[in-house]
Parts: C-alpha cells; structure tokens; sequence
C-alpha cells in the first residue's frame, strides 16, 4: 500500500503545543513513516518530507488570537514555503488555526457558538473523496474523529464559503454541527490540494482501540501521494 | 509617543463573548443594555515621527488584528 521509498514526516513543536507527541505516534503507527520533532525556533525542515504536521494545543497560550503568535515563529517561514513547494501541510485544531493566520487558508476560527470547550468524538461526511488527504478512504462517505476544542467555529464570508463549496475545497463536514462553525465546515484545504486544515483530530482517531481508526486513513492518503 | 490599539470583532461577526456579558447585564437588571461587544486594547509606546501612524497601522494589518474577522482603531497621543 504504501511506496517502497522511507517517508518522512516532521511535526513542528511550539510553546504550548500539546497534541505533538500524539501526531508522531499516529504518523508513525499509521504510516510507517520516520517522523522527526521540529522546534518552532528552527530555521530549517529535514530534507524530502511528505508531509508536515502543525499539532493541536494552545503554542503561546493562546496569546493575541489562536495560532497568531506561532505564526511568527522562525520555523514558519519554512513551513510556508514548504507548502508553496507542493509539500503536504496538516494543520489540526490549533495547527487549522495558524494555517488562516498564516494566510495559507481562508477565513478564521472563532469562538465555539456555546462558549464551551468541547471535546467528544464527532461524525463526519467526507465531502471530496478525491483529495490527498481522502483517497485512502475509498468508498467509506463518513468518518468519526474527536474534537477538542474551544475556538473552532469556522467563520468566512458568503463569498469564500460558496467558492470554498464550488471548487471542492470543503473536505469534511460535521454531520451534526457542534461549534456554530459556517456551512458545518470541519475541515478545509487550499486550491493546490496539498494544505489541509482540520478541526477534529485525525490524531486521536488512529486505532479501532481509540474508538476509531479514520484518522489513520488520512495520514496513509497524504503517504500514498506523495 | 503612546499607541492605543482597540480591536473589536467586525459587525456581522458574531461576538459570543459580548452575547454572554449581555445576558448577565440583564440578568442583573439593565434590561435595555444592547449590542454589547467584547474588544481589547493594546498599548505601546512608538517613535515620535512623521512614520507612527503608518507603522501602527502596519503592525494591525500584520499581528494585532486578522482584518479577516476584527478591525481596529487607532489613538496616537
């Protein structure tokens, strides 16, 4: 299933990042992938990586707005032009958050409609099977991840909402909506189809024992294209 | 000289945050309290020049705000 060349992964590391080890585990579990630790002061990637992971968790408290401080972090800039590369870039719950801060994806997250941190695990329609990220799905139309956030109720304007729905670019949907997030938008990639950003957590979806295996399935679309 | 930044969520954006600060106002008995909107301000103090108000506007484009879902006005004193 997967090519014979060793894939590499690397998952930057911030302040305050506290999905990172989980990221590594699952890449490695779910795709065989060696996968290297970056620190988010670092001005260089490893070589010939297929995909770059920006974990979940609160880089810099949270300081200023979700992701905005990380975005600043020398690390970035590399990151940036990684994905103007064509490399995969994953961003999941914060790491969602700093990929619209970073301008590499549209709209925002805002505050969870409720006000509440919600953390549970959530069904989900794949609205593109046919990205980098759904392939390996293959027939299945749905799949469960948990969420675990506070801020995740996608905002853009009708106008990118509607070009985001028309050109395929919605890749999950909640099937029942928990944060007020527009169009029930979970998870969103760029027009190239390499920068994916998603809310609920392929990372903790990667083995039957966490309830689900989905997750493992993304990771192993991003390795089978690469 | 002293920067004042005050960022808001734009109107249309919903403010959660203001929703639930308006309902505890009328739960405390100000019934007609409306539109209540939770901000912040940033303050800092800059170069005195010809240059302040464009380089703290600069800053607001690039890091204070994310013009996507806020916007900002300036007190230069």
């Amino acid at each position: 299933m997967l090519n014979a060349r060793a894939m590499k992964a690397a998952v930057v590391v911030f302040p305050g990042s506290n999905c990172d080890r989980d990221c590594k585990v699952a890449v490695e579990r779910s795709t065989g992938a060696q996968v290297d630790m970056v620190w988010h002061k670092d001005t260089s990637l490893p070589d010939d990586l297929d995909l770059i992971v920006l974990p979940g968790g609160f880089s810099y408290g949270d300081y200023l707005r979700c992701g905005a401080m990380a975005v600043q972090s020398p690390v970035m800039r590399e990151v940036i032009a990684a994905a103007d590369r064509g490399v995969a870039v994953v961003g999941i719950c914060n790491g969602f958050q700093m990929l619209t801060e970073a301008g590499l994806l549209p709209g925002a997250l805002l505050r969870n409609e409720k006000l509440k941190y919600i953390c549970k695990p959530v069904g989900l329609d794949i609205v593109n099977a046919q990205t980098r990220f759904t392939a390996a799905f293959q027939g299945q139309r749905d799949a469960t991840m948990t969420i675990g956030n506070g801020e995740g109720n996608y905002f853009a304007d009708e106008e990118t909402l509607d070009r985001l729905e028309g050109e395929g670019l919605v890749v999950f949907k909640y099937q029942d909506n928990p944060n007020g997030s527009a169009r029930d938008i979970a998870a969103i990639m760029n027009p190239k189809g390499n920068v994916l950003g998603i809310m609920p957590h392929p990372d903790r979806a990667f083995e039957p024992e966490l309830g689900s295996a989905d997750g493992a399935l993304l990771f192993q679309s991003v390795m089978n294209s690469a | 000289m002293k920067a004042k930044v005050h960022v808001f969520l734009k109107p249309g954006v919903l403010d959660v945050q203001g929703k639930a600060v308006e309902g505890a106002l009328h739960g405390l008995g100000w019934a007609d309290v409306k539109n209540v909107r939770v901000g912040k301000t940033i303050e800092f103090d800059v170069a005195d020049g010809a240059n302040a108000e464009a380089d703290v506007k600069a800053m607001c484009e690039k890091l204070l705000a994310n013009t996507v879902i806020e916007s900002y006005r300036i007190e230069l004193a």
